[in-house]
């Protein structure tokens, strides 16, 4: 039952932390003087339309902007009734878009979990390139294995993600056909979910996956080369070869075993920058995922876009450590439950 | 033992060559630290040829302008997209030294590009240590002089040149200077945060040992380009380059302080229970002294390691942020600017060169992390 007590005050903190981001978002969001509508009063005013400014007036105070700050927060979180009682972002209610004139929950749908796609096949792209080209490099240390794989790893470290995504670009188109650009054929956007569009999709991700995971899994493979180095000198690896262990079985049961626990651990550090790395890679190759929103709402100041697709993103990194955390605990029974030190 | 005639004793046993290396040995032991770790880090190659590699780039970039033979906004509106051009030194089987053939330049009328054709039959020479374009040497001298400029009526466009006509390498030139110091000052600023907010958490520990402990932990739990994103594109549109280099590379490093801010505060929970920090604290030195003279002190340089690692990924943050238009801003010179031209599929096809600056981004990267993994493997200079 511990675990499920352990899960649960993970949950709590989580939502706690999630609170302070809130407000984190909603001051950085609101930093730039003025607000959409203000900037577009001023504008209409120097054109001399009056009609327009009516309108824009009578949004401003639809969408409680005419308020101070702190009210503006907790009406958006939904705290407190705004003009049209309690509908903020607890109640399910994400705001309404000034850029698009739309409500929010229609501009980001899809892309919603397109993005949570995305990053979930890269997250599985590090682990399944970084797990066996690591334990590689460390039982083969000091030979090409090792050596090319830490040259292929350092460029993957190095290598920006959106250059990266620029060359796939290019070459990717030249030379393999893959298609490129987007997350889908452009006739299933917007259609309904059949097996061709699964297919669309899938063809579609190869590309962004390793784009996007290739700095992470650079990272992630040097860290458990390292590791393993440390237990292959460890005795109980001579133990396992003396006693006439095949090495690739002493080396799954033993080493790796030890080796893995910062490897999910890890977990934490890796999502946010996968997660910052998605978002310009989605601008750099168009794909339909919250980047390029992101992108557009904050250059316009369209602040309930922006705040919101924020919200998501740090939501999503969350969630992935919760989770880390929690599986930490069930593989690893030393770990005691009153949470990590460091 | 002899006794030799003038009364000394010689000792009879023979020779051993090993005391010497003992001897050696007994000198490494004594010798100051930084000798140790120097010594230690000559021996990682790749870290000694990184570092020097650094080390001459930013000496240097005040000298940028002399360099390059143009100056970062100069326009050559009939050389528009021209790419790079060869330096030669032989001419018709005849040695003439460093020159270029001009270029004339041709519309094609089935592709709609402009086609610059090299006049082979007239070698123009470099001129040295020429006058051309005004420029500040070091941001303070004004000046005209160059290291090499193209003779009058030809170009001399080492990596081309860009959709206004501006020439890339000196471009990238004057680009390094932005590109390059936008790392050191975000990290001067995580530096100066982390130690500080490590430290005070680290030594009184108790409720604000918590409250930064909270704070370190939301802060990495959020992705950062996008609150990059979001500070920077929060900063005002009328203000001038500098500023918003200065606030761009502050925001960099406001968002990079919680990791070493994890390390220091670690380091402190540890070391604040030896006996020196006691007796330092018996003998009456304030909380202050404490942290500076005696603690920060022993592990200044495993800190400074890390803040070699974490440098490129500043420079990094800055190019992607001014390739996405929310970074620097023309006029402005930054390998992300210049990117930003390189967008599209399109000028990559066409116009190769437009995305050379890409390369002094991935060079200057890797060289940052292997000196960084040099001095992490050699701070430690007793161990094996």
């Amino acid at each position: 039952m511990d675990i499920l007590r352990y899960a649960l005050y993970r949950f709590g903190t989580m939502l706690l932390t999630l609170l302070v981001v809130s407000v984190l978002v909603f001051v950085i969001i609101n930093l730039p003087p003025g607000d959409y509508l203000s900037n577009q009063i001023a504008e209409l005013r120097a054109s001399g339309q009056s009609a327009g400014v009516a309108k824009a007036e009578f949004l401003r105070h639809e969408y409680a902007l005419d308020r101070p700050l702190w009210q503006q927060y907790l009406i958006w979180m939904g705290f407190v009734p705004g003009p049209h009682g309690f509908s903020g972002l607890i109640q399910g209610n994400f705001g309404w878009s000034f850029e698009f004139d739309q409500p929010v929950a229609e501009i980001v749908g899809e892309t919603l979990w397109l993005t949570v796609l995305v990053n979930l096949a890269a997250v599985l792209f590090v682990y399944l390139v970084a797990l066996p080209l690591g334990v590689l490099a460390a039982a083969r240390s000091k030979t090409w294995v090792d050596y090319t794989s830490a040259f292929v790893g350092y460029l993957g470290l190095a290598t920006p993600n959106f250059l990266l995504a620029l060359i796939m670009f290019y070459y990717g188109h030249k030379y393999f056909d893959i298609p490129i650009g987007g997350l889908m054929d452009p006739v299933y956007e917007g259609k309904p979910m059949t097996w061709d569009k699964v297919q669309s999709i899938l063809i579609h991700l190869i590309v962004p996956t390793f784009v996007i995971g290739t700095s992470g899994a650079s990272a992630m493979m040097q860290r458990l080369r390292a590791n393993m180095l440390d237990e292959l000198g460890k005795p109980y690896v001579e133990t396992a070869i003396a006693k006439g262990m095949k090495p690739s079985r002493m080396l799954a049961k033993y080493p790796l075993r030890v080796a893995f626990n910062p490897f999910v651990a890890d977990i934490g550090n890796l999502l946010p920058s996968m997660v910052s790395g998605s978002v310009l890679v989605s601008v750099v190759l168009g794909l339909q995922t919250i980047g390029p929103t992101l992108l557009t709402a904050l250059k316009t100041q369209d602040q309930f876009l922006s705040a919101f697709v924020l919200m998501f993103v740090a939501l999503l990194t969350l969630m992935g450590t919760m989770i880390s955390d929690v599986l930490l605990v069930l593989l690893d029974p030393r770990i005691r439950y009153e949470g990590r030190e460091a | 033992m002899t006794r030799l005639p003038d009364g000394r004793y010689v000792d009879d046993a023979p020779y051993d060559p090993a005391a010497s290396i003992q001897l050696l040995e007994r000198r490494d032991l004594d010798a100051p630290g930084w000798v140790l770790v120097w010594r230690k880090f000559r021996k990682h190659r790749l870290g000694l040829v990184s570092g020097i590699f650094l080390l001459v780039s930013y000496l240097l970039l005040p000298f940028a302008g002399f360099i390059a033979p143009y100056t970062p906004n100069e326009r050559h509106s009939e050389h528009l997209y021209h790419p790079p051009q060869d330096i030669r030194w032989v001419h018709e089987g005849r040695w003439i030294g460093p020159f270029v053939y001009p270029t004339v330049s041709k519309a094609d009328l089935e592709t709609f590009q402009w086609k610059f054709v090299p006049d082979t039959s007239r070698p123009m020479p470099l001129r040295f240590f020429c006058s051309a374009g005004r420029y500040d040497l070091a941001g303070l001298i004004p000046t005209d002089l160059h290291l090499f400029c193209a003779a009058d009526g030809a170009t001399v466009f080492l990596w081309g040149s860009d959709r206004l006509g501006r020439d890339v390498f000196s471009r990238i030139l004057y680009g390094a200077q932005l590109s390059l110091t936008v790392g050191l000052i975000g990290i001067a600023v995580s530096f100066a945060l982390g130690i500080f907010l490590g430290s005070i958490a680290g030594y009184f520990g108790g409720v604000t040992d918590w409250i930064i402990n909270r704070v370190i932990e939301i802060l990495r739990s959020l992705p950062e380009l996008p609150l990059w994103l979001a500070l920077s594109a929060a900063v005002p549109s009328n203000w001038g380059p500098v500023a918003v280099f200065f606030i761009i590379s502050v925001i960099l490093g406001i968002l990079d302080w919680p990791g070493l801010a994890r390390s220091v505060r670690a380091k402190f929970l540890s070391l604040r229970e030896e006996e020196y920090v006691r007796a330092a604290e018996m003998m009456g030195a304030s909380s202050g002294r404490v942290i500076r003279k005696h603690l920060l002190p022993n592990f200044m340089s495993h800190l400074i390691a890390s803040a070699t690692l974490s440098i490129p990924a500043m420079i990094l943050g800055e190019t992607a942020l001014s390739f996405l238009g929310l970074g620097l801003r023309a006029p402005a010179v930054s390998w992300g600017v210049m990117l930003n031209d390189a967008q599209n599929l399109a000028s990559i096809e066409i116009y190769p060169w437009t995305a050379i600056p890409m390369l002094p981004i991935i060079i200057v990267v890797l060289a940052f992390n292997f000196l960084g993994d040099g001095l992490r493997d050699s701070l430690d200079p007793y161990e094996n």
